[in-house]
């Protein structure tokens, strides 16, 4: 039940792009159709359950303070916590590039479809907020969180983030006949249509579960 | 001199035509999230300008030795080692601005003004412009955020920079802050309005 809870309240209360901005920058540049944001959508959704749970795997038995204990007592002092960007960002690049080698070789027609999108995610600002947030909860919490709480985590954001880029693309196609002030189309609406539907969201967000 | 007037207008373009979040759509992430006050914003601000011109100026210098296929990778490594300085700067100097920029601050190595630079501009210009080019961009990031953040600290919670401005007569005759603009959605809607006037100022901006 926890972690039914713990997936609602990604998906919607917690959303990333609604109530923390994240990943703005593909959101508003790919979002013109809804074919190519439901390919970025996957991507990003299928990326993420799978750097989360492995940068958590990282920090917790590498970088956190005396993470290291496990290997002898001596090294129970250690903190390496302040490595955390560079290593983060290393092992997602790292894995883009290994998912998109694997997906090539296995599966020639996902990777028609997600292709041109995988690249790109390695710089989307989901997949690295996702690990810097499970990190910050690890820190806050005192017996830390447990692997399939952070799989289920990365699942909500990810499929929130989903959610967020289809919704905008149906929203966009539509808008494409409405008659808009000029100096408003294109960027300025998008960013004026974002900012309602997260007030729409708003809604949701006192709920506790 | 016309090496010195080329330098001058990559300063300046940035700053309103080519605009990295209004025009260029770039960095967009961390710039609504950080703006309900000032002093976060221009902390903010700042941090970002300082690692995208060095990171243009550290990648332009070696942009002949990166091989091509592992480019991003490299870029990404520059950017995260000189993001951890900037943190622990932070976390050394003003901690409780670094408690309140949380997590944001590490996500400047993905903010895409930084990648967006370093691929449009460092990896084919010479050191010198490519800093220049840095610092302009960071200059643009920073005026928008700064504006931003005034608009929403003062129709907020009444105050710019931490200082109650708004005086008590104001609010003994009915006036309330607005607790819509402190909330992230109003970010969103005040960043539309700002774009809306600038392309109404710049025609050439308008999209079709």
């Amino acid at each position: 039940m926890e972690l039914f809870n713990l997936f609602i309240k990604s998906v919607f209360i917690d959303n990333m792009i609604f109530a923390y901005f994240l990943g703005m920058c593909s959101f508003l540049a790919v979002s013109k159709t809804v074919n190519t944001s439901l390919g970025l959508g996957i991507a990003v959704t299928f990326v993420l359950l799978i750097t989360a749970p492995f940068n958590w795997v990282i920090y917790h038995y590498l970088l956190k303070p005396g993470a290291l204990s496990w290997i002898s007592q001596s090294y129970s002092d250690v903190d390496l916590s302040y490595l955390s960007f560079l290593i983060f960002i290393a092992s997602i690049a790292a894995i883009v590039q290994l998912v998109e080698m694997v997906v090539e070789k296995f599966s020639p027609s996902l990777y028609n479809a997600l292709g041109i999108f995988l690249p790109l995610i390695a710089v989307n600002c989901v997949i690295l907020a996702v690990a810097l947030f499970v990190q910050e909860k690890e820190d806050q919490s005192l017996m830390g969180l447990s692997i399939s709480e952070v799989t289920i985590y990365a699942l909500g954001s990810g499929l929130g983030w989903f959610l967020a880029i289809i919704s905008m693309a149906a929203i966009r196609e539509k808008l494409r006949y409405s008659n808009i002030p000029k100096p408003l189309k294109g960027l300025g609406v998008t960013f004026i249509l974002t900012g309602l539907m997260a007030i729409a969201f708003m809604g949701i967000m006192g709920i506790k579960i | 001199m016309a090496n010195k007037s080329n330098n001058l207008k990559l300063l300046t373009t940035p700053v309103n035509l080519q605009n990295p979040i209004t025009v260029q759509v770039l960095g967009i992430c961390s710039s609504l999230a950080v703006t309900v006050q000032m002093k976060p914003a221009f902390v903010m601000g700042l941090s970002v300008t300082i690692v995208t011109a060095f990171s243009n100026l550290i990648i332009s210098s070696i942009r002949n030795t990166i091989p091509n296929r592992i480019r991003i990778i490299v870029q990404l490594v520059v950017v995260a080692a000189l993001v951890i300085v900037v943190d622990q700067i932070l976390r050394a100097y003003v901690y409780d601005i670094s408690k309140q920029l949380s997590v944001f601050v590490g996500l400047i190595i993905t903010n895409c003004i930084l990648m967006g630079r370093l691929e449009a501009f460092a990896m084919g210009n010479k050191p010198w412009p490519s800093f220049i080019d840095g610092i302009g961009n960071g200059l643009g990031y920073s005026l928008i955020l700064l504006l931003l953040s005034f608009l929403r600290e003062l129709l907020g919670s009444g105050s710019v920079w931490g200082y109650k401005i708004m005086p008590p007569v104001f609010y003994q005759l009915g006036y309330q802050n607005n607790g819509l603009m402190i909330l992230p959605p109003m970010a969103l809607i005040t960043i539309g309005i700002i774009i809306w006037i600038q392309r109404s100022k710049n025609k050439e901006l308008i999209e079709n």
